[in-house]
This record gives C-alpha cells, sequence and structure tokens, in this order.
C-alpha cells in the first residue's frame, strides 16, 4: 500500500477535465473529509432514513447502558465495535459523497461572480454582476469574456471554449439561429462577438444544476432502491422477534440469556452490509456516469438505463464516422482507372471538405497520386446548392465531379453524350447504400467515385454484445430506405427507421413503449426535444439546443452519442451490485449462527458445542469475532461499491450462475474463514 | 406395499393428475366446465350475486372476510347448540365457548387444529354440517386466492381479479365435491364406517367383556378431509384409527389425495400463465424439498430410538417403532406424517411425540418452511409464489435488470406485499411461543419437560400458524389459554397472508406486461428453481434456526450426535 500511495503522489496532478477530475478512489483528501462526515451523519435525524443502520445504533445504545451497568471487557469490546458498525456505514456514504463535493467545489469556483455587459433597451451597456440577471436581459460578450450566464445567441456567431464544463479543450462555434445557439453560463469566448439573451434565472443555471447533481443535494431514494430498502426493513423486522424471543426460550430452558449476545446477534443477522453501502452504491453509479462526463438528472433514469430494451441510436457519428468516405473508382469502358483518379484528385485537391479529403487519399493510395502544386493559371469550382458539383477549369481542361443528374446535365450542355453503362454503375452504388459522385472532364464523362459511410469499426461487435443481453439497437437516419438498408446491415442493428422526422421518431419510441419497452435514445436539436421528452432516458448532447437539454433526463458533456451504450451499462452495473451485495449479506448469516448459538446457550446445553463447527475458543472470543467480521466486512467491501460488480455482456443464466457462485455460496463460505481467523487473532493477543 | 413401491405408483399417477387435474382446475375457474349449471345458477340466486360481475381485490377480500366471518360463527353456533339438535345418538352436550371457539376457527381456517376426541365430543350433526361443510369451504377459498394471484399475474391492466362467491361454488361444485364422492365410495368401500346408527353394543361371550363401539359418518368426511389438506379426523386417532384408514389402499390413497390438488395447481398455475414450464419450476422447488424432507425423516426414523437404545432394554431393527401404525410400518408411517405436514393437512398415522428428535424435526421443520413443498389447497402455491417473487427481485438485480416475474415488474409495491405475506408466519410461531414460554397456562400444559417439551409447545403454534393442525401431542391443549392462543395464531397464520396475497393480485393484474427477451431473468428454468429453493431454505432457515435448536436438536445431542 504504502508503494503505490507514494506512487500516486509523485504523479503530477492530473489536469482538470471538465466535471470529470481523475481522482483515485482512495483521494487522501476524500478520505478525510470522509472520516469527517462518518461522524457528523451520526445524526439520529439523519440516521433513521436508513433503518438497518439505525437499528444497529439502537443496539449499541442498548449494549453501552448494559456495559456501563454491568462493566466487562466482553460488553465494552462488542459495545466498541457495534458502534463503529454505525461509524463504516458512515464512513461508507461519506465516501461515496466525497468525490461529488469535490467536484462541485471545481464547479463553484466557476460561478464566482463574473461582470456582465448588459444591454439595455436604448442600446446602451451597463456592467452588472452576473447574479443580477434575469430571464430576458440581453448582454454582450466579446473574445475573453466569460459567458454569466445560459443563454441563446440572438446575434453573431463566436468560437467559446466549454473545456470547463465538458472537458473538451477544442473550441466549438456557437452561432445564433438554428440547433448551435445555446452558450452555458461559465464558458468563455475566445473570438468574435456575440448578443445573448439570458434564458436561465438565478441559481437555476446548468451549472447551478451540475453542482446539485454532482453533489448529490437532492437525492431522492429511486424505486428499485425503495423496494430494496423495503426487503431490507423486514428482514430485520423479522430478525427482531427471532432474537427477542430467545430471552424468554432461554430463560424456559433455565439458561440465563446475556443481552449484550442477544443484541451482537440481531446486529449479526439484520442486512448490516448491504444496508451499510446501499446509498455508497446509489450514489457511486451516478458518480460513475460523471466520471463518464454524463450528467443524470435523477437516479431513476440511471436505473431505468439498466433496464432499457431499445436502444434508438443516430446513425451519423454514432454508428458511422459521420463522414461519407471515397472508397473506389469505377470508371466507364474506355477510360482507365487511374485516369479517373488523377481527374478526381485534381478536382478535389481545392475541396476541403471530408469526402474532398477522402478523395485525395484514395488517389494516393491506389495510385500513389500525390498532392501537386498547380501553380497559376486554374480556377476553382466550388460546389453550390444550384449546380450541385464542384471542380477545376486548368490548363483547358475543366473537370467537375458531382450528383449524378447534375454532372450528366453539363456534359449534354457541353455536347457531349453520356455512356450507357454510367446508369447502371451508379444505380448499383447507389443500391449498396453508397453514395455516386460522377466525375467528367469536358464532355466526356470518365467514372464515378464511391463514397461510402464508413461504418465505425468495433461498432458491429458492440452491437451484438448488446443484442445477448436483450437489447435490441435501432438506427435512426434521415436517409433513403435503400441507404439506410444497406448500412443497417453492415453495422448489424437490429432494425432502421430511414428518412427519420421528429414525428416519426416519436411515434417508434410510443409504439416501442406501448409494448412495455424502455427505450433510450439521444438527441441534440430542438425538434428532438419531444422524443427525448418521451425516451425512458433521453441524452441530450451538451452541443445541443436548451430545449434538448431539458427535455432529456442525461446530458452528456462529451456530446458522444456512443456513450448511450456506457450508461446502460453503468446501470445495470447499479442493479447488479446491490442484488449481489445483498446476496452476500443475507448468506453470511449461516456463519454467524454457527458462531453465536452455541456461545449462547452453552452453559445450560453444552452439548450445543457439537454446532461449533468452527471450534471458536470461548463464547465470548465466538460472539466478538462474528461481530467484528460484521463490521469489517463493511470497509472491505466500500471498493465494491464505489466500482460496482463488473458487468460483461452475456446471457443471463451465465452473468446470475457467475453471481450466485460468487456472492452467494461465497457469502455462505468466506465468513466461516475469517471469523475462525478472528477468533484466533483474540485468542492469540489473549483479549478475553 | 415397500416404500419404494409406494413411491413410484404416487409420483406415477400424480404426474397424471398434474397434467389433467391441472388443466381441470384451469378449466374451472375460465369457466369453460358448465356440466353442473343447473345447480350453479340456483346458487348465484340465492346468494344475490352476478356471476358476470367482477371483483377489485378489496372487495374480492371483503367477501373472503365475511364469508369466513359467518362461517365461524355458523360453525361455533351448532356445537353450542347440538345438544338440541338432530342426530347425536350420544346425547353429548354443548362443546364448551373456548373449545367451539378454537374449533371454528381451526376448521374455517383449513387448520383442523382438533382439541377434543371428536367421538366424544361432536355429535353426527356437528361433524357433518358444522365441520365437514367447513373441510369443503376453506379448501375451495384457499384455492380461490390461488386462482386470485395467478390471474394477476395473467392479466393485462384489469381492475378486477375473478369474483369471489363464483371461484367459491365452482370450487367446491366442480372440483372438491366430484372427487371426494367417488374417494370417499373408496373409503366407504374398504371399510371406512358410514352410518347415523351410533354406536354398537358388543358382548363377548367368551371372555364376558362389553364393548361400545363408537361409529358415525366417518367415510365420506375422511375423503374431504384429505382431498382438502383438512386434517381433522372423525376420531380422535385420526388416520390411525382403523375405521378412518382401514387398509393399504386407503393408506395410500390418503397420501395421494393430499398431495393431489397442491400438486396439480402448479400445473394450473402453468396453464393460466401461458407456460407450462413456469409451473414446472414451481413444482420442481416443491419436490426436491419435499423428497429431502422424507428422506431425512424416514432416515431419523428407520434408525433405533436413542432413549431406548440407551436403556438397553430392546434391540431395535426396524427403526423406531413407538408410535408407529403397526399394520403399515415405520417407512410408510413416517411417509404419511410427513406428507401430511408438508401438505398442511395434518392428519397422522403415528405419534409425532414418539418420532426421534430428528424426525420430530423433520416434520416441524418441513411446516417452518411455509406449507409450500407442496402445502395445503391452493395456500401452498400462493405463499410459494410470495417466496418466487423475492428470489425474482434478488435474482433480477442480481442481472442488472428492474426483476419481473412473468412480464410483471416486481416494484415496491410487490416487495412490500410479498414480504409481509413471508414474515407473518415466523413473527406469529415465534412470538406466540414465546409468550406461551412465559406464562403460567402455557408452562403447565406439556406433558414432558425439557427441550421435548419445548418442541411440543413450538410444534403447536407452527402447526397451528401455518394453517396444518396436527398435533405434536403430549401437550393439553384444551385450556382457554391454548384455545385463545391457538385461534390467533390460525386466523392470523390464514387471513393475515391471504390479505396480502390478494392486494399483491390486485397490483399485478393493474400492471402491463413487459414482453420477455434475451435479457430476461427466466423464472423456468433449473437455475431458477435452485434459487428458489434457496431462499425457502435461508428464510426458513435463518428464522428459526435458534428455536429449533433449543429443541430438537439440543435433545438430539444429548443422546450424544446428530444421528
Amino acid at each position: 500500500m504504502g508503494a503505490k500511495v507514494e506512487a500516486m503522489q509523485a504523479r503530477p496532478a492530473a489536469a482538470p477535465r471538465g466535471v470529470a477530475q481523475a481522482r483515485s478512489l482512495f483521494d487522501p483528501e476524500i478520505l478525510r473529509q470522509a472520516l469527517v462526515g462518518a461522524f457528523g451523519k451520526l445524526d439520529p435525524r439523519v440516521q433513521i432514513r436508513n433503518p438497518v443502520m439505525f437499528v444497529v445504533l439502537i443496539g449499541s445504545i442498548i449494549t453501552l447502558v448494559e456495559a456501563a451497568a454491568h462493566s466487562s471487557v466482553f460488553s465494552w469490546s462488542i459495545t466498541a465495535w457495534l458502534f463503529l458498525t454505525v461509524i463504516f456505514a458512515n464512513f461508507a456514504e461519506a465516501m461515496a459523497e466525497g468525490r461529488g463535493k469535490a467536484q462541485a467545489q471545481t464547479l463553484r469556483r466557476m460561478r464566482a461572480d463574473t461582470e456582465a455587459r448588459r444591454l439595455d433597451r436604448d442600446g446602451t451597456e451597463v456592467r452588472v454582476p452576473a447574479s443580477t440577471l434575469v430571464r430576458g436581459d440581453i448582454v454582450v460578450c466579446e473574445a475573453g469574456d466569460l459567458i454569466p450566464s445560459d443563454g441563446e445567441i440572438v446575434e453573431g456567431i463566436a468560437s467559446v471554449d466549454e473545456s470547463a464544463i465538458t472537458g473538451e479543450s477544442a473550441p466549438v462555434i456557437r452561432e445564433s439561429g438554428g440547433d448551435r445557439s445555446a452558450v452555458t453560463g461559465g464558458t468563455k469566448v475566445l473570438s468574435d462577438r456575440i448578443v445573448v439573451r439570458i434564458t436561465a434565472d438565478r441559481g437555476n443555471t446548468f451549472l447551478d444544476r451540475m453542482i446539485a447533481l454532482v453533489e448529490g443535494a437532492n437525492r431522492q431514494k429511486t424505486p428499485n432502491e425503495i423496494a430494496l430498502t423495503i426487503l431490507l426493513a423486514t428482514l430485520t423486522i423479522i430478525f427482531l422477534p427471532v432474537v427477542v424471543v430467545l430471552q424468554p426460550f432461554g430463560h424456559y430452558a433455565g439458561a440465563s440469556v446475556s443481552v449484550v449476545i442477544l443484541v451482537a446477534l440481531l446486529v449479526c443477522l439484520i442486512p448490516t452490509t448491504i444496508g451499510a453501502l446501499l446509498s455508497a452504491i446509489g450514489i457511486a453509479g451516478m458518480d460513475r456516469l460523471v466520471q463518464r462526463n454524463v450528467l443524470a438528472m435523477s437516479g431513476r433514469a440511471v436505473e431505468a438505463a439498466g433496464d432499457v430494451q431499445t436502444l434508438l441510436l443516430d446513425k451519423t457519428g454514432t454508428i458511422t464516422l459521420g463522414n461519407r468516405m471515397a472508397t473506389a473508382f469505377v470508371p466507364v469502358s474506355g477510360v482507365g482507372e487511374q485516369d479517373l483518379a488523377d481527374a478526381a484528385q485534381l478536382a478535389s485537391l481545392a475541396d476541403e471538405t471530408p469526402e474532398g479529403r477522402s478523395i485525395v487519399v484514395l488517389a494516393k493510395e491506389r495510385f500513389g497520386i500525390r498532392e501537386r502544386d498547380l501553380g497559376a493559371g486554374h480556377e476553382f469550382i466550388p460546389f453550390s446548392a444550384t449546380t450541385r458539383m464542384s471542380g477545376l477549369d486548368i490548363d483547358g481542361r475543366r473537370i467537375r465531379k458531382g450528383a449524378a443528374e447534375a454532372v450528366c446535365r453539363w456534359v449534354a450542355e457541353q455536347g457531349g453524350s453520356i455512356p450507357e453503362a454510367l446508369s447502371e454503375i451508379v444505380e448499383e452504388i447507389s443500391r449498396s447504400g453508397s453514395t455516386p459522385l460522377v466525375v467528367a472532364d469536358g464532355a466526356r464523362v470518365l467514372g464515378v467515385i464511391e463514397l461510402k459511410d464508413v461504418v465505425k469499426e468495433g461498432i458491429r461487435e458492440r452491437f451484438d454484445a448488446l443484442r445477448s443481453v436483450g437489447i435490441r439497437t435501432v438506427m435512426i437516419t434521415g436517409d433513403n430506405p435503400l441507404t439506410a438498408a444497406a448500412i443497417a446491415q453492415e453495422a448489424g442493428v437490429d432494425d432502421y427507421l430511414a428518412e427519420a422526422t421528429p414525428e416519426r421518431k416519436l411515434d417508434l419510441i410510443r409504439a416501442e413503449q406501448e409494448g412495455g419497452k424502455l427505450v433510450a435514445m439521444t438527441g441534440d436539436g430542438t425538434n428532438d426535444a419531444p422524443a427525448l421528452a418521451q425516451a425512458d432516458v433521453g441524452v441530450a448532447m451538451n452541443t445541443g439546443t436548451t430545449a434538448a437539454k431539458e427535455a432529456g433526463n442525461m446530458v452528456d458533456l462529451d456530446s458522444n452519442p456512443t456513450k448511450l451504450i456506457d450508461i446502460v451499462e453503468v446501470g445495470k452495473q447499479l442493479l447488479i451490485t446491490r442484488g449481489s451485495l445483498t446476496t452476500f449479506s443475507i448468506a453470511n448469516d449461516v456463519a454467524k449462527y454457527f458462531a453465536i448459538i452455541p456461545a449462547l446457550f452453552v452453559t445450560t446445553y453444552p452439548q450445543l458445542s457439537a454446532l461449533n463447527i468452527m471450534k471458536l475458543h470461548n463464547p465470548k472470543t465466538a460472539v466478538l469475532s462474528a461481530v467484528i467480521f460484521n463490521a469489517l466486512v463493511i470497509i472491505a467491501l466500500i471498493p465494491l461499491a464505489l466500482r460496482g460488480v463488473r458487468w460483461r455482456p452475456s446471457s443471463p443464466g451465465a452473468i446470475l450462475r457467475r453471481n450466485v457462485f460468487i456472492y452467494g455460496l461465497g457469502g455462505i463460505v468466506i465468513p466461516f474463514a475469517f471469523i475462525k481467523v478472528i477468533d484466533l487473532f483474540l485468542t492469540a493477543i489473549h483479549w478475553y | 406395499m415397500s416404500l419404494f413401491w409406494t413411491i413410484a405408483v404416487l409420483v406415477v399417477l400424480l404426474g397424471l393428475t398434474w397434467r389433467f387435474l391441472g388443466s381441470y382446475i384451469a378449466a374451472i375457474y375460465q369457466g369453460r366446465v358448465h356440466y353442473l349449471e343447473w345447480i350453479e345458477r340456483p346458487l348465484y340466486r340465492a346468494l344475490a350475486v352476478d356471476p358476470e360481475a367482477e371483483q377489485t381485490w378489496q372487495r374480492y377480500a371483503g367477501a373472503l372476510i365475511v364469508f369466513s366471518g359467518v362461517a365461524i360463527l355458523l360453525t361455533y353456533l351448532i356445537q353450542r347448540i347440538q345438544g338440541s339438535l338432530p342426530w347425536n345418538p350420544l346425547h353429548l352436550g354443548a362443546v364448551g365457548p373456548a373449545l367451539s371457539w378454537n374449533t371454528a376457527v381451526s376448521f374455517v381456517t383449513n387448520t383442523n387444529w382438533q382439541n377434543y376426541a371428536g367421538e366424544s365430543t361432536m355429535s353426527y350433526l356437528t361433524q357433518m354440517v358444522a365441520l365437514t361443510v367447513q373441510q369443503f369451504v376453506s379448501a375451495a377459498v384457499g384455492i380461490a386466492v390461488a386462482i386470485a394471484l395467478i390471474r394477476g399475474f395473467s392479466r393485462k391492466g384489469s381492475p378486477t381479479i375473478g369474483n369471489f362467491w363464483v371461484d367459491l361454488v365452482r370450487g367446491v361444485l366442480y372440483l372438491l365435491l366430484p372427487i371426494a364422492f367417488f374417494a370417499g365410495l373408496i373409503y366407504v368401500g374398504q371399510g371406512a364406517v358410514q352410518t347415523l346408527a351410533g354406536p354398537v353394543t358388543i358382548h363377548d361371550a367368551l371372555t364376558g367383556y362389553t364393548q361400545v363401539i363408537l361409529r358415525g359418518p366417518v367415510g365420506f368426511m375422511e375423503a374431504i378431509k384429505e382431498l382438502g389438506t383438512n386434517g381433522g379426523g372423525f376420531f380422535n386417532a385420526n388416520g390411525s384409527h382403523p375405521f378412518e384408514d382401514p387398509t393399504a389402499l386407503t393408506n395410500f390413497l390418503s397420501i395421494f389425495l393430499m398431495l393431489s390438488i397442491p400438486v396439480a395447481l402448479t400445473y394450473t398455475f402453468g396453464k393460466m400463465v401461458g407456460g407450462i414450464r413456469q409451473g414446472v419450476a414451481v413444482l420442481m422447488a416443491m419436490a426436491i424439498i419435499f423428497a429431502g424432507w422424507t428422506a431425512f425423516t424416514v432416515y431419523a426414523e428407520s434408525r433405533p430410538n436413542p432413549a431406548v437404545a440407551a436403556a438397553h432394554v430392546v434391540p431395535q431393527p426396524q427403526g423406531n417403532t413407538e408410535g408407529k401404525e403397526v399394520r403399515f410400518g415405520v417407512p410408510l408411517t413416517t411417509l404419511y406424517n410427513v406428507v401430511s405436514t408438508q401438505t398442511s393437512t395434518g392428519s397422522v398415522s403415528g405419534a409425532n411425540d414418539s418420532f426421534t428428535p430428528m424426525g420430530g424435526f423433520g416434520l416441524m421443520s418441513g411446516m417452518m418452511l411455509g406449507e409450500v413443498t407442496p402445502g395445503g389447497d391452493g395456500s401452498g402455491l400462493y405463499t410459494i409464489l410470495l417466496f418466487a417473487i423475492i428470489t425474482v427481485f434478488i435474482g433480477g438485480l442480481m442481472i442488472g435488470r428492474t426483476p419481473e416475474y412473468l412480464g410483471k415488474k416486481i416494484q415496491s409495491r410487490e416487495v412490500k406485499l410479498a414480504a409481509l405475506g413471508v414474515l407473518v408466519m415466523p413473527i406469529v410461531v415465534l412470538v406466540m411461543t414465546g409468550i406461551a414460554v412465559s406464562v403460567h397456562a402455557g408452562r403447565v400444559a406439556p406433558t414432558n419437560s425439557g427441550p421435548h417439551a419445548f418442541s411440543e409447545i413450538l410444534y403447536a403454534f407452527t402447526s397451528q400458524t401455518n394453517n396444518n393442525g396436527s398435533a405434536f401431542a403430549g401437550l393439553s391443549g384444551n385450556t382457554p389459554f391454548y384455545n385463545v392462543m391457538g385461534s390467533i395464531a390460525m386466523l392470523l397464520g390464514r387471513f393475515a397472508i391471504i390479505v396480502p396475497v390478494l392486494a399483491l393480485a390486485g397490483a399485478l393484474a393493474a400492471k402491463s406486461v413487459v414482453p420477455a427477451g434475451l435479457g430476461t431473468f427466466r423464472t423456468d428454468t433449473p437455475l431458477f428453481t435452485g434459487l428458489l429453493i434457496g431462499v425457502i431454505l435461508i428464510v426458513g432457515g435463518l428464522t428459526f434456526f435458534p428455536a429449533v435448536s433449543l429443541g430438537p436438536i439440543v435433545e438430539q445431542l444429548s443422546h450424544g450426535r446428530l444421528f
């Protein structure tokens, strides 16, 4: 451990990356704060919210009274360890909260008083503190200014550094009108000047909400957490009479039953392990999302993510790289492929679009045609929406590339003829889901460039993995059905929605939900807002509009639609961790019984020592060993609770078998070994 | 018949009834059987019931409580005034108030705990009109609740769960009456008495002894006693009286009848929720635990009684023969008693009190698992489904999904109701036993002392709360204390579970169905069966381990070792 800590300290502090900061699970600062927090949480008003640990606290008070009345090393030791059990539980929760608190502090610094340049109705500029801005105010921001609050650009275009929130250092372009008009308070204008209309009230900005979220200020129990708490409370209620009646039972048998041992037995039986870690698991789940730069507006959404059965994924950026790439040159008869490549490369040299660049790259890869200096005497013909082609005039050659229809018309105008094979080639390429780009040199058609939507590497495997856990993927695209079908097949999605409009998206979500399925989707535009609101898990891209961000229940600061898959994983992990630790906690009881029951009645019924299968030293070491194990196991499981139980996509049966084996059978066997070890230790130090 | 062949034939016959009786029961409650309409319709008119009108769970539960309440009062009343009523050849007087109350509650709750000797306490009319009638309707009530819960699973977005009156009437008419009638014929044919003629006096001229032999309407009561998992016999000796259980054939028939409906209901369940395998998974959990307990108990009884062995008086080559039905031998008597304790029937073929401590532990702990293996008519299925919901909840979490069972999401309301239904039994048993061992009235009742006396008290409350009705015996139960405490245990053990079950049925019926997918936690696999067994054993084990270690376990250990 020592060497590890040193190594950690030797490493230069990682540069803050948005909300998510690389922090070790055992950051010394968080540890220190959590220790303080563990005691602060002893307040009964806080404690009562966790029924299981509240019983432990009451129990420790009973043993305290008992120890004060009949002082003995044994009763004081039990009291101390019961008290520690409560402290450990509080510590686990404080640890989980610690990371969020640290992140909130960083964010608060950003909110520190900035000055805003407010434009009044008469056009005069007034400098006011940002905190006095109200919704509807108009402010001006110029290069170097911090944007004072959330708003909508009404005039101008600017590059904005949003790294404070997203962690992404490359500036983004924000402009008035359309889907890129939203700006966030706390981000910095790098160039140009914009006029912004404030859209958020004081205290309710994105930054404010983000701080509240990472801090867990108004964290509410999620539905599943409530259900589990009920089950744990039930178990606690059952064990209460189980233990209490041992007093009359023992009395009937002629035994005097020690209250301290009864309390110890009760605490050992009730599910303290999961009871202590339950809220830490929930907080850590939210935190794991924050580490992935996703802000969940509610824990409910994270839980729902684990249940998602249908993922709606935008084709562009999620499934494909987003830009079409040239993948083949198909010449018409009588033209060499290299000639076509050469002409296409010439026509694309000045084309800075990703498609244009990819043609140059392909020509180089295929035929070694290098970029060349054209010298003087040439003219680029840029793409325009009316001509639908671009090209180059050089040395009397007039090379054009563009949509088949447009180039054919242009060739005809030049007096050329269209080769018969062309339409076949064009159709062929279209059918395969690619885009054909016809190249002509003057009146002569040379051939076709195939532009392909390139599916991201590894995405197919990811969909296969999702399918194996029962999640259906649906690709959403504006493409025509033919193209959509081809890409869908290549990417291995289960279904696709072609020529998607916001209405059709919404209809699709409704249809899936009517069948009882939970749907997750990503979106960024204002017209995505209804669908985002309708989806059970709606992830808004941070680059998106305010409307989209408000409609969704999560915001992805990286604006990476593939994140949806991560979010599903975190949701599943959250539930698995709860289930596994509950199983573990209950399974532990078996060993504790075998430690405590013989100890409890051994004076009356010496024959019960046959049940002392661990051969514990004496009744006192047996009971204390069980109590110590019960307390220490909480500490031992904190890392697991914070990190979550590993989840890999595989069949539910396989996951269940694995977890039942580890946490069920393991939960029965492990305590036998550890209680014995603790007992040996207590015996060795002559504690008894 | 040897134990092996008995079990082999039993498995084959139960397999057949599982399939055919199971689907017949589904047909009854889905309203697809009509041959007794000519009795059914006038009955509804007399009860002023519209058979087409469905009830919400609240109304269903309300009707059930009202019906059971009236039944308790009637049964109580008949016992109190039996002296002025006909069919009383022994001229038996009114049964005492505390005992009448206990008996009324006992028969209405399908418990059939008997703090009296039937032949010398109850008139023929009381036996027939008060007790046997309840043996029919209380079983029908249990099955109705199970069917209501199944409807909860199979319906989508429904506000109602069926009509209690229709379920009750159809259960009695189409299911219990026909089978009990034919089984009754066999009992009578084999020699079980069935007469209203009163006792006979026999004078043996050779020895000079005069013997009064008590008789009564026994044979047909016997049929419904076993079929309805009731267990209340005409005679004090119950199944070990030759007039109740005259031959090896009737002994086998009794075992078969006790198991028939609880086992068949798992098929009904599978059929009605649209997947027979769902029913098989539940049945397998029942069967595996049952097989384990049978093997354990039969083995324990095949061993010498440790107390007798310690005295070095007689060798015990047959195992522990004390208190066994000598006509059928140790293994079959043990099998009968295991079946009777695990079906919530409670009739006995041998004296439970004379079982070895481990054998007694086998009987007692079988009930402590909640009477789910396979449990009583209806009650076995609805109770094991509560365990199934808890299993699904924990198992579902472990695969990372909000748990769902048969397409219904298991959320806080369902968990709350299932947990409530599961926790009632252990709490009532433990608290009642705790009270009984603390007060004088409770402590003086056992005829033994030490751990065995503790076992007797613990057994009494376990049996009554689980609506089993078998007695460990050795406990003088007919005291005001035990009559009243027992009645509370029986009422809570019945209705404090039925009401949450019906609420659960209502909550489930209102839910929509999540389609099953690859990621769904499957509940029709051996893995689920294994988990369900684990949950039943863990819940039962953790709640009763301290109590049984102070009873049978310590008693056995007093003889040196567990076996």
